[in-house]
């Protein structure tokens, strides 16, 4: 059943860590002030500039570059269709897709270059930091005729400077995945506290079968676990200031999030630095594993129909009862304009378009992974996970996004991730480690 | 990047001295002359100073300072050395790397040139189906390190390699830090031996044949005419080949990086480059202070290459 | 590998030493040891081969230690999959602009080189020799900035810089591959007899004209192996192209094997198929003219 009322509830609990940590300061109230004040000034002289200039004018052909990371199969489908469904006239959009490890990695550069026109990113931190560089186009214009998205998801995907850069497209939540199937099979049941999942997994051992899959050659899934840890032990409030480089990572806290994982570690699908994601999916999808701890586009590596219906997910158990469960992580996907797009009257129009429920019917439609942000988007076509996903979020009370979406990206991916995956080669040194990434953290957070 | 693109040495450097060479003066020429032959000499040199010496420079300023890529050149703080403090001591993967550059190196010395060299020695005699085995020992070098990283996946893959599943182990070879680097460096060794061979074979092909034929009249049986007269007589080669897996070693990178980006297990100085400059994080000034420690290292061993080449040069 | 580029033109290859032997036990070993240790350096290509022929699902139950389940099916999917034909083209242009380039500049910089002597001579070769030798990983920031900063016209490309171009790419292999083909080249044109520039000279023939009808000509046999080495070299060029080119669909065939990956990371025999298929020009080129490589090394290399 689609509620429309509970998704905006949701919607308006998505208040950016960034934000919820230190409140809308006056600075950046009066800086949005003053760019509304002046918006209507700097876009005529925009266009008096575009006019003239060869960067600003529209290509003859109509050309608008889609810059795509959707790279796996059921993704880079769905935005085909979603492009497929784009009809203007004089506009004729391509997609360049390219392997998302790669985009994602090659961001900076990629926004430096010469980007396309749209492409897509995440919202939050992750977002505000590359805005905050200049490196993406404001499309507060295009925010003010859409509808249907919440005044959380606006705030989503405003930049530190009160104005908009982002469109969300879906989001999906983490969790704990498994099918139903095989726990009826075996007479297994959701588990409540971390006690119940240790018994549960040692179980599933006995079972044969592998407790909680897990991969993280790439190295950012294993975040995932640690994210789900932290909310559960430490609470939503430490996390976001762990994130935003305010807590500090040598502490009590930390260690134990650590320390309780590594007493996790020998439920996890062993060799997992080697693996990827999707393999270790696959070991869900082929009954090999028992359960997996990741986002809801785990089911991309399950077949249309059936196979994906035998899907389902529990939150990640209680650690602390003072603390509960009630907070949790749902990703928003979505797409941003580059800075000085070559053809932005289109790539606006293509933004606009994407925002709508039409839109999105066509993305989730092909994509059933996700949710659509549009509370306008049709839900009535959405699997029972889907739906399950809409009441999953909106029961939530605090919403984070993901570790390398709520820091800084250099602190992400150049200091969490080898020190995650130094982890879990070696989960003993728990001390050294936590010393080691908070003296990485200060030259990195030196701001 | 690849083994190949290290310019292989003068095979003869020493065996084949040019005859004497009279003066031929520039300023003999005029008008057209000197302008085509400056211009045939400025083009190609401005290519090289502008596209190599002038990025190697500015990657060495660029790693005193804490530039994080974005905006211009013009607000870079400088920070002194602080960069190369934290490379050393708040760097973690720092130093595992260049532990891993270094056995990547002892590997291919100790291992991969004797072998090499030792295929050369076998297949220098004229014995039948020479040019079979060589072309079977030489034929990895002409693929790309990345393409070499996919192929050995078949064969090490943790679920559907060959190796596991002829042994019957689960071991992950590209995955465990206990063994993936040694897994990478025998894909590397299984391209750097022809290479090595192929130096060699030209090399002993410079020998000069009567040596042998004196060595062999003289009643030295073959090992001792190798290890006493045709090892001796190599010795330039010897030590070209020596600083070629040196700068391959420094500069090893396709291979790790198409198999997980040198992470876990398989850091290496140049991934770690890469990793901090070119990936979301943007440390231009933290990655460049690692660049500019490779720079240092490699240029010790270019000047030693670049001396012994062009030795004769300046001899003539 | 170079030993032919220093023969002189017109010397033939020294006199081998007639070493015929019966074949004894020893040969008989050595020959056996051979042939193994050929066949281990073929195998990880052969078994690359093999797989790509056969079903996934056959060998996903049965295992790779097995035999039957033979397919072509392969080779049609990575194709389609994995954009080859787009890929191919990419490297095409990448690959004969640099190399052809190449050729040119380190023919006019090592005929200057060897014809005339001046201060600098040794020096500059030193400085294009060392060039070829820095780890790319080094210099690639400030030559991303140079690339991006670089105005060139629309017409050239689509962002009007350098950056995220087929010329970029080939300009930074062209720089890179300069120092060796200098250095090969001059020292082979050292060996061309001064008297023929000399008469030449006296015949009134202008520096091009002795460098276009005279040098050129006589060098067609280094040009050949140099041409053959610098094509599986640009090639196989993996690095600049990964981080200069940016839309996926500019990437060479080399650099968009990653790209592949993600696409097919699991069916091995899909992606021994793209392997095949991609290691397919340079071993065609390897197969074609392997003369020039082993010209190479088995011409002459002797003194005299």
């Amino acid at each position: 059943m689609s509620r429309p009322s509970s998704e905006a509830q949701y919607l308006a609990r998505l208040v950016p860590p960034s934000v919820a940590a230190t409140g809308i300061n006056r600075r950046a109230l009066l800086r949005g002030a003053l760019g509304g004040a002046t918006l209507l000034g700097a876009t005529s002289l925009l266009a008096a500039c575009g006019s003239g200039g060869g960067s600003g004018s529209v290509p003859a052909d109509g050309a608008l570059t889609i810059g795509s990371s959707a790279s796996d199969a059921v993704p880079k489908k769905a935005l085909a269709d979603v492009v497929a469904g784009f009809k203007e006239p004089g506009i004729t959009p391509r997609i360049n897709t390219v392997e998302h490890e790669a985009f994602q990695e090659n961001i900076n550069n990629y926004l430096q270059g010469s980007p396309d026109d749209v492409f897509t990113w995440f919202a939050g931190f992750r977002m505000q930091f590359f805005a905050a560089r200049g490196l993406a186009g404001d499309i507060s214009d295009v925010w003010q005729n859409v509808t249907g998205m919440t005044e959380a998801l606006k705030k989503q995907s405003t930049g530190e400077d009160g104005k908009q850069y982002f469109i969300p497209s879906t989001y999906y939540p983490w969790a704990v995945y498994y099918r139903p199937s095989v726990w009826a099979e075996k007479g297994y049941t959701a588990p409540k506290t971390l006690d119940e999942y240790v018994a549960l997994g040692e179980k599933m051992k006995q079972d044969g079968l592998v407790p909680i899959a897990f991969a993280d050659k790439d190295g950012w899934p294993a975040m995932g676990t640690f994210d789900q840890l932290n909310l559960r032990i430490n609470g939503y409030d430490f996390h976001v200031g762990l994130m935003a480089g305010k807590e500090s990572w040598d502490t009590p806290q930390v260690k134990n999030v650590f320390d309780t994982w590594r007493r996790l570690l020998p439920l996890h699908q062993p060799d997992s630095l080697g693996r990827e994601w999707q393999e270790a999916a696959q070991a869900i999808q082929q009954k090999k594993a028992g359960m997996m701890v990741f986002g809801m586009f785990i089911g991309e590596q399950f077949n249309e129909g059936a196979d994906r219906e035998d899907l389902d997910f529990f939150p990640f158990p209680e650690v602390d009862s003072r603390i509960g469960t009630d907070a949790i992580e749902a990703p928003i996907d979505g797409y941003m304009m580059s800075a000085r797009p070559k053809n932005e009257p289109g790539a606006k129009k293509f933004l606009s378009y994407l925002s709508s429920p039409a839109a999105q019917d066509v993305q989730v439609k092909a994509n059933p992974t996700v949710v659509a942000t549009n509370s306008a988007a049709t839900t009535t076509g959405y699997s029972a996970l889907q739906k399950k996903a809409i009441e999953y979020v909106a029961s939530a009370k605090s919403i984070a996004q993901f570790m390398d979406r709520d820091t800084r990206p250099d602190f992400a991916s150049t200091v969490m991730i080898p020190a995650i995956q130094q982890f879990i080669s070696n989960p003993n040194d728990i001390d050294g480690l936590v010393k080691s990434i908070e003296s990485q953290k200060k030259t990195i957070f030196t701001g | 990047m690849t083994t190949q693109q290290t310019a292989p040495p003068k095979a003869g450097a020493a065996a084949t001295a040019p005859a004497g060479r009279v003066n031929r003066r520039v300023r003999r020429l005029t008008g057209l002359d000197l302008v085509v032959v400056s211009l045939m000499v400025a083009i190609p040199t401005l290519a090289v100073l502008v596209l190599v010496w002038f990025p190697a420079v500015a990657s060495v300023l660029l790693s005193f300072t804490n530039w994080d890529g974005v905006g211009s050149i013009g607000d870079i703080d400088w920070i002194g050395g602080t960069n190369y403090v934290n490379v050393a001591t708040n760097y973690p993967p720092f130093w595992p790397a260049l532990q891993h550059n270094i056995i990547w190196f002892a590997v291919l010395f100790l291992f991969a040139t004797p072998v090499g060299m030792f295929f050369a020695v076998l297949l220098d005699k004229e014995i039948r189906f020479t040019r079979f085995y060589q072309t079977a020992i030489y034929l990895p070098v002409v693929l790309s390190l990345a393409l070499t990283g996919f192929v050995w996946q078949l064969l090490y893959s943790r679920d559907q390699g060959l190796i596991n599943g002829l042994l019957g182990t689960q071991i992950d070879w590209y995955g465990d830090p206990n063994y993936n680097l040694w897994a990478a460096i025998v894909a590397t060794c299984w391209k750097h031996i022809g290479y090595i061979m192929l130096l060699y074979l030209a090399g002993l092909k410079a020998v000069d044949a009567s040596l042998r034929e004196a060595a062999s009249i003289d009643g030295a049986n073959e090992r001792q005419t190798f290890f006493r007269i045709v090892f001796p007589v190599m010795r330039p080669i010897n030590v070209i080949v020596l600083v070629i897996t040196v700068i391959e070693s420094l500069r090893a990178f396709d291979l790790v990086w198409v198999i997980n980006k040198g992470r876990n297990g398989l850091e290496l100085i140049a991934a770690l480059v890469t990793a901090n400059v070119v990936g979301e994080a943007s440390r231009i000034g933290f990655g460049s202070a690692m660049a500019t420690i490779m720079l240092a290292i490699s240029s010790v061993f270019v000047a030693i290459y670049v001396t012994i080449v062009t030795r004769e040069e300046r001899q003539s | 590998m170079t030993a032919v580029l220093e023969t002189p033109p017109g010397t033939t290859g020294g006199s081998l030493l007639p070493t015929k032997h019966r074949p004894g036990p020893r040969r008989i070993l050595l020959h056996v040891f051979l042939a193994l240790a050929s066949l281990g350096f073929l195998f990880p290509l052969v078994w690359a081969v093999l797989n790509s022929f056969r079903d996934y699902e056959y060998t996903a139950i049965h295992g790779y230690v097995s035999f039957g389940g033979f397919t072509l099916d392969n080779y049609a999917e990575a194709w389609v999959r994995g954009d080859f034909g787009l890929h191919f083209w990419n490297s095409l242009i990448i690959t004969v602009p640099a190399v052809l380039i190449t050729l040119l500049l380190a023919s006019c910089m090592g005929f200057v080189l060897s014809r005339f002597s001046f201060r600098f001579n040794t020096t500059l070769l030193a400085v294009f020799l060392a060039a070829n030798l820095l780890p790319p990983q080094a210099l690639l920031i400030p030559i991303y900035r140079m690339f991006r900063s670089a105005e060139v016209p629309y017409w050239l490309s689509d962002s009007g810089t350098l950056l995220n171009t087929h010329l970029g790419v080939i300009a930074v292999n062209v720089a890179f591959q300069l120092g060796f083909c200098t250095f090969v080249l001059s020292n082979y044109m050292r060996t061309i007899p001064r008297e023929i520039y000399e008469s030449a000279r006296v015949d009134g023939a202008s520096v091009t004209r002795q460098f276009l009808q005279l040098t050129l000509p006589l060098c067609r046999p280094p040009l050949a192996a140099l041409a053959t080495l610098q094509v599986t070299w640009v090639y196989n060029e993996f690095f600049w192209a990964t981080v200069l080119l940016q839309s996926g669909d500019k990437y060479p065939i080399t650099s968009s094997l990653n790209n592949l990956r993600g696409e097919y990371f699991t069916d091995y025999n899909l992606l021994s198929a793209g392997s095949v298929l991609i290691m397919l020009p340079v071993l065609l080129i390897f197969f074609l003219l392997q003369r020039q490589f082993v010209a190479g090394l088995t011409l002459g290399a002797t003194k005299g």
